[in-house]
Order: structure tokens, then sequence, then C-alpha cells
């Protein structure tokens, strides 16, 4: 188990140091300055920010000199908010997008893997199809439609929860639910294929024959492997939801990490970008680590060859 | 058996990210939403008006706007101008204090203001100092900062002599890139100076916290020289950049105050209007289109004529943006005290034709394909779709559209690579000059490429000329030749700015052309 740890991680490195590299080139080679604004700036000043930042020279010592301080633990300075450094910046929004992002996590498999086992045990009824349509509504429905509508609806209409901000358990409500939605949908329908494939299998059919009940027989015998192909989703789902996404932050005023992957491309926040996509980059690599070990655990035969 | 190892971790989890990641605490006196996340608070680095809202709060200059917008005594308790109006001499308030209780001097004005023209400090303003003697020359590195002339012969005295005249001097200076900062704590800490629990002031509030992307919280400074006026003692400004959410909060109470138009949804402007809450005023600043100069068509002043001509403005603000914004038919907006604009060319569909003819296109026939270019925005785009339909209708020419993200439309601008461009300009202080200023040949904002000799000469003398009615005319001269005869742009509407607060609760909140809202200002109604 340790060495397979090790390896994993040890494989990653140059996965981490690939994707920053080529996130700092695309940033950089995109047309536009990250000091220009509005007021024109006079050359002078822009070459001073350059060398003061470190963007002055090739786009190859630019690189090595970022790479260096990477390696050195320094992410560098936000072009754009000044005196702040990017560790700070995710440091404050970080903890707050994975606050939200875990609870909208655990709807997404706490509502999901139950809905979904329920359909799947009522394959071809009315309930299953009704739970199908539904999932299928749910993970179809963009969040800038989502969002908005539940907010004019448990906000402004039935006056339960506050529309936006951040700070009180109340204001995680809404935010946490829509970002969860969609992966409800997701869940359910990867729970219920998984388990329909399984409930056909010969070890099933065995244990109906012993006169296994039929609800023993989904949720103990047959949902452990039928879940196989939900955790190997679950891994890159994970590192998605816990880095947060623009369209909810901005509509409920949650100041989490996903707005950065999008504003700081369009303020060519080279070092920002950079180290958001480092924290997705890692937070992937490390529930897709987290997958394959409850891969391992869930399955035997997995377990036997490694 | 994965539930029992797995999900203790999990709840941990929570309850470590809740509690670095929740922080509330008692709601401030006061919850304003002030548009999107500060880029900086140091005064010498701030570009945007947010920020310069907050920094007013912060730190008090010489003179400062009050609720109306008027330039006051501050820091400053007076001023003197030698005869030929070039030589100011103010003096500062007795036992003004910074916030961690040192004095605050005349040295620590001219030690900010030289700190700002400092080519190490990279400040996008710098150029607002140049009115001062010596200050060009030291800013683009000829000369050192001993020849600015700012000196400051005893704590309270500061003297300034300017390159020329200036009779809004002591009303510039209100303007955030002259507000004073802390030496030691600049010298100490380096960028991060502003940080909380650096930072050192001397405004009406101090700065107590800044989360990202969350709020900026400030608490009434007990050392301020007038703290007893001071109305409020915490205000918290919300950084909200989607204008529904801020409507959201605003609607639902969790924001007292919205104090910018962009933070109202432009679908709902028609429907405000008339709401006792809804406060709208004209403000110093005009959206207009630029046209690149330097290549076929606009390089004759037929083409730019007539398509200035061809423009039915007032289509645009009723059906476009619809929050009661003037028509512009001039680059400066009307309100400056004995400034009365030239008024520029209003729609003529006969003329524009002929002129068009005149230029080699009849009726738009053989005319080269030229675009609109925009950043994106849905109300940048509105506007280019209805222009190009009137383009298309009136002078038969077929406009593309070309609609570039922020960064890359403003590195379109300053290579002049478009051939109609939007634009907009706010007047950074009251004066005719924010706005032509920008015109002079070979100034960065210029952007069109166009030159000319006269409006140059007659921008210098306006600048040279000690009596401010004959600057004023000079001025309106300049004007004309921009707006009446070259037309290297055109104006479209001036913007309107709206504040929404409930007037039975808030006063000291007064809409005005500058839309500056001094939050020391801001309390109770009626307390």
């Amino acid at each position: 188990m340790l060495s397979f740890v090790t390896r994993r991680l040890l494989s990653s490195i140059p996965v981490v140091l690939a994707v920053l590299a080529l996130c700092f080139l695309l940033v950089r080679i995109a047309p536009g300055s990250p000091f220009a604004t509005e007021r024109a700036l006079d050359p002078r000043t822009k070459a001073m920010l350059e060398e003061k930042f470190g963007l002055s020279g090739s786009l190859a010592e630019q690189l090595v000199r970022y790479g260096g301080n990477v390696l050195r633990g320094d992410l560098g300075d936000s072009l754009k908010f000044r005196g702040r450094t990017v560790a700070e910046i995710i440091g404050q929004s970080l903890p707050r997008s994975l606050l939200l992002g875990s609870i909208s996590f655990s709807l997404a498999l706490g509502l999901g893997v139950p809905l979904g086992a329920w359909a799947a045990a009522h394959y071809g009824r009315k309930t299953d199809s009704f739970l199908n349509s539904v999932a299928l509504l749910t993970l179809s429905t963009p969040t800038f439609v989502l969002a908005p509508v539940s907010v004019l609806v448990f906000a402004f209409g039935l006056k339960l929860l506050p529309p936006a901000g951040w700070g009180t358990l109340s204001q995680l409500v809404l935010p946490a639910i829509c970002l969860a939605i969609p992966f409800i949908g997701v869940c359910a329908r990867l729970t219920r294929g998984g388990l329909l494939e399984t409930l056909g299998s010969d070890f099933i059919r065995t244990a109906r024959a012993k006169g296994v009940t039929e609800t023993k027989l989904v949720y103990l015998h047959a949902l452990r492997p039928a879940v196989l192909p939900l955790v190997a989703y679950a891994g890159p789902l994970a590192a998605n939801i816990l880095t947060g996404s623009l369209v909810i932050e901005e509509v409920f005023a949650v100041p989490g990490i996903g707005q950065f992957f999008v504003n700081g491309v369009i303020n060519r926040d080279v070092f920002l970008v950079s180290g958001v996509v480092l924290v997705y980059c890692l937070l992937l690599l490390l529930f897709n680590l987290i997958a394959d070990w409850l891969t391992a655990l869930l399955d035997p035969r997995i377990r036997a060859a490694s | 058996m994965i539930f029992r190892r797995v999900l203790p971790g999990w709840l941990g989890l929570w309850g470590l990210t809740f509690l670095s990641g929740c922080n509330s605490g008692p709601r401030a006196d006061l919850v304003i939403c002030n548009g999107a996340e500060p880029q900086t608070l140091d005064p010498a680095l701030v570009s945007g008006q947010l920020e310069g809202r907050i920094c007013a709060a912060l730190y008090e200059g010489l003179t400062r706007r009050d609720a109306r917008g008027k330039s006051i005594p501050a820091a400053a308790e007076s001023w003197s101008v030698s005869p030929d109006g070039k030589t100011y001499t103010f003096t500062l308030r007795p036992g003004l204090k910074w916030s961690n209780g040192d004095p605050v001097t005349a040295a620590d004005f001219r030690y900010s203001w030289l700190r700002a023209l400092d080519p190490v400090s990279a400040s996008p303003y710098a150029e607002i100092l140049f009115f001062i003697r010596g200050a060009e020359d030291f800013q683009a590195g000829r000369a050192s900062a001993e020849s600015v002339e700012i000196a400051a012969p005893d704590d309270r005295t500061l003297r300034v002599r300017l390159k020329n005249p200036v009779p809004f001097f002591p009303s510039l200076i209100s303007f955030t890139t002259y507000l004073p900062v802390h030496r030691a704590t600049v010298e100490k800490y380096g960028d991060r100076w502003t940080r909380p629990e650096h930072w050192v002031g001397n405004g009406p509030y101090l700065l107590k916290a800044w989360q990202v992307n969350d709020r900026v919280s400030l608490q009434k400074n007990p050392r301020y020289h007038s703290a007893d006026r001071v109305r409020l003692n915490r205000i918290d400004a919300l950084a909200v950049t989607r204008a529904s959410t801020a409507f959201n909060l605003y609607s639902s109470g969790q924001a007292d105050v919205l104090l910018d138009k962009g933070l109202i949804p432009s679908l709902i402007l028609p429907k405000l209007r008339g709401r006792p809450d809804f406060h709208p005023a004209p403000l110093f600043a005009t959206y207009f289109y630029r046209f690149n100069v330097t290549r076929p068509p606009f390089d004759n002043p037929k083409v730019r004529r007539a398509f200035s001509l061809a423009i039915d403005k007032e289509a645009v603000v009723e059906k476009i943006t619809r929050g009661g914004e003037p028509i512009a038919l001039s680059l400066t907006p009307r309100g400056v005290p004995g400034y009365l604009p030239p008024s520029g060319p209003v729609q003529d569909t006969l003329t524009c034709k002929a002129l068009l003819r005149e230029a080699g296109y009849p009726n738009g026939e053989g005319f080269p394909r030229i675009s609109i270019l925009y950043n994106k925005s849905e109300l940048n785009e509105q506007i280019a779709v209805e222009l190009q339909a009137q383009w298309k209708r009136t002078l038969g020419v077929q406009v593309e559209l070309r609609n570039q993200e922020w960064a890359t439309y403003l590195r379109s601008l300053d290579t002049l690579d478009f051939d109609i461009a939007r634009s907009s300009w706010v007047g950074d202080y009251d004066d005719p000059l924010t706005f032509l200023d920008c015109f002079a040949t070979g100034r960065g904002n210029n952007r069109t490429g166009w030159s000319d000799p006269s409006y140059d000469n007659l921008l210098a003398k306006a600048q040279a000329e000690p009596n401010a009615a004959v600057r004023l005319r000079f001025l309106g001269q300049a004007e004309e030749i921009l707006i009446l005869q070259a037309m290297p742009i055109l104006p479209l509407y001036h913007f309107v700015g709206c504040l929404m607060f409930d007037p039975k609760k808030w006063d000291g909140l007064l809409p005005n052309l500058l839309d500056e809202h001094p939050f020391s200002e801001i309390g109770p109604k009626g307390k």
C-alpha cells in the first residue's frame, strides 16, 4: 500500500510541473497585458511593473524564474490585487470553497446513491422512470438558471433563506444545494447503472435463490460492487466541487476560489491563475489516489492484484 | 467499513473549514455594496473609483470632497495662492495624528506625493501630479526628487509650485493619488503595508479587516481630528460584482446602500425610476466611440463626419441604456461651473449621405469592410448592434461587430488595431481638461491616432492662462475642434449614476457629478 502511494506521488510530480508550466505559458501568450487598464499606462511604468514582478525577458526566462520560485515554495504575488501574495489569496478563499464544496459533495453522494439504488430496486416501474426523469432534469439544469431561480423561490418567495452573503450557516444552504444538484443526478444515474449490471450477475442470482430478501440483496450485496464506477467518478468530482464555481460564487456572493479561475485569466493575473490551477491539480491527484484506494478496498480482485 | 474510516475524517474537515471559512461577526452599522474586490488600498496605486471611495475613508488629503462632491478643507485648514496663480501654500490643521499616534506633518505629504511620482512605485495615476513643477521630469527619470517643487519648510506648511496656474488645484488635491501615506509603515512593510495588521492612516476610519472577495471592514478612527462628527462606528464595504446579487442583498436588507449603477440590474432600471430609494444623478462621464484616423476610411474627416451625423443618439438611450442618460453632444458633460461645452452635431441623414458621396462612396458603394470593436458586455453589444443597424440604414454601409475580452480589447486600443471602438471616460476632477487632455497629441489615452497642432496649442494656452474665464474659453475652443471639426470621436451619451438607499433611514448620501460619497458623512436619518 505504502509503495503504491509513494509511486503514485512520485509519478505526479512531473504532471504537476507540466500543468503549471503549460498554464503559465498559455496565460503569458494570450494577448493583452496584466497591467492594462482603461486609462492608458505609459510604457515606462509598464516596463517597471514587468521588471518588478519578474515578467521581463523572454518567455523561457520568465518560466524558469517562476518555476524556481515555485520550487522554493513561493507562488508569487497577484498582479491585480497589489500587495497580496497568491498563497494569501488561496489561503483565504480555499477554506470557504472547501467548506461549501464538502457539503455539496456529501449531498451529491448522500442523496444520489440512495436515489440511484432505489431506482434500480424498482427497475422498470413508475418509481424508476420518475426518478430517472428527475435525475435527468437535475443534471441538465445549468447552475446559472438553477441558482437565480432558487434565490427567487426560497429567498424572496418563501422568505426562508438569505439570498446571498457569507458568514452564517443559513447563507450556506442555497449555494451548497445549487452546487450539489447537478451532481446528485449524475451520482444517481451511475449508481443505478452499476446496480442494474450487478443485479444481473451470477452471485446475485445465487443469493436470490438462497432466499435473501430483495432489500438486503440490493443494499447489502449488490451495492458494494455496483458503486465502483461511482467511486472512479467521485475522485475528479471532489476536486471539481471543492474548488468552487464561478456562477455559484457570484450569484451567492461566496468569497471562494472558483472565480479566480475565470477572472484571473481575464485579468491575465498569471501567478494567481497558475496558483489556483496548482491547487486544482493537487486536489485532483489526491482524490484520484483516494478513489483508487477506495476501489481497492471495495473490490477484492484489485486488492489481490496489487 | 468504508464509512467508519472515511466519515470521521470528512466531519473533521467540515469542522476545520467551518472555523476558518465562516467568520460571522455582528452586523456593521452600515453595509455598502461597493463593487468588485479592491485591487489595492495604497492611494498611490489606486486607479479605480471603488478603491478611491474606501481610500477616502482611510486617508485624508489636504482637501476632501463632501457629500455634494464639493472640495472642502480637510487636513489643510487654509491655503494661499501667489499672485501668478502658480504657488500654493497650505497650512495644516494643528494636532493632526496618524492612527498610530504619530503627528501628521507637511513632510508626510511631500513624501507621499514624491512616492507616487517615483518611477519605482509605477503609479498608474502619477500623471495627475504632473501639474507640479518638476513632477513630470522626475517621473520620467530625467531629474531627481529634489527638483520637484514641493517644499515643507515646517511641520504645518506645505508649499507647492505649479508649472501653470491651475485654478482647480485645491479641488484636484482631493484626488486619491494626492492622499498621504505613513512613511515609516510604508518603508517597513513595503508592498504589504496595506494589510490591516500593518496599516496606518489618517482618515476618519481605520482598516479593521480585509477579506479577499468578501469585505473591507472599517472602524471609526478615534484619533481623527473631527471624530465627533463621524457618524457611524463600523462600516462594511462588500465586494460584489454581479448586479443581481448586489440588488438581492439590498432588497433583503443585508446591504443598506448600492453605491454604483453597475450594481443595479439594467433590466429593471426603468421599473426603479420613481421609487423613493432610487437616486439617479448625472455623472461626469461619457460613453463614446473612437475612430482610428490612421488608416482608411476614417483617415478622411468627411467619412468620420458622415458616420457621426448618421447616428440617432436618442434611440440608444431610449432603447438600450434606459437609465435616463442624457445624449452626449460634447465629450465633456455639462456641470462644470463657468463652462458650457460646445454643442456637437445632431442626426442629419441628408448631410451624412452627401458627405459620404463626397468622400467617394455614394450610397455606401465601394466602402471598405470595417468593424466596431468593443469589450464583451451586454450593453456594449446592444449599442454596437444598434449603431451597426443605423449606419446600414442611413449610409448603406456594412459594419461588422468585433467583440474581444477585456485585456485583448485594451491591447487592440493601444495598438490602434481597430476601425471604430467603443470607449468611455470618467472625469477625475471637475474641469474640462480631464476630458480634453486625453486627445492631445501623443497622449496614452488618445487611442485614435488623431493629432492637431491647433488643438494642442489651445490646450497649452488654456493651461498657461491665469484668468479662469479666459482659460475655460480656450478649452471650449479646443473642444469645438474635437467635436465639430475633426471628430476623431463620436460621443453617444453621458452616464447617469444611481444610488440606492432608503432615504427614511439614511442621510448624508447625495447624488453628485463626481459620484463622491464620503463614508464619514453617512449616518442614520436625523441623528
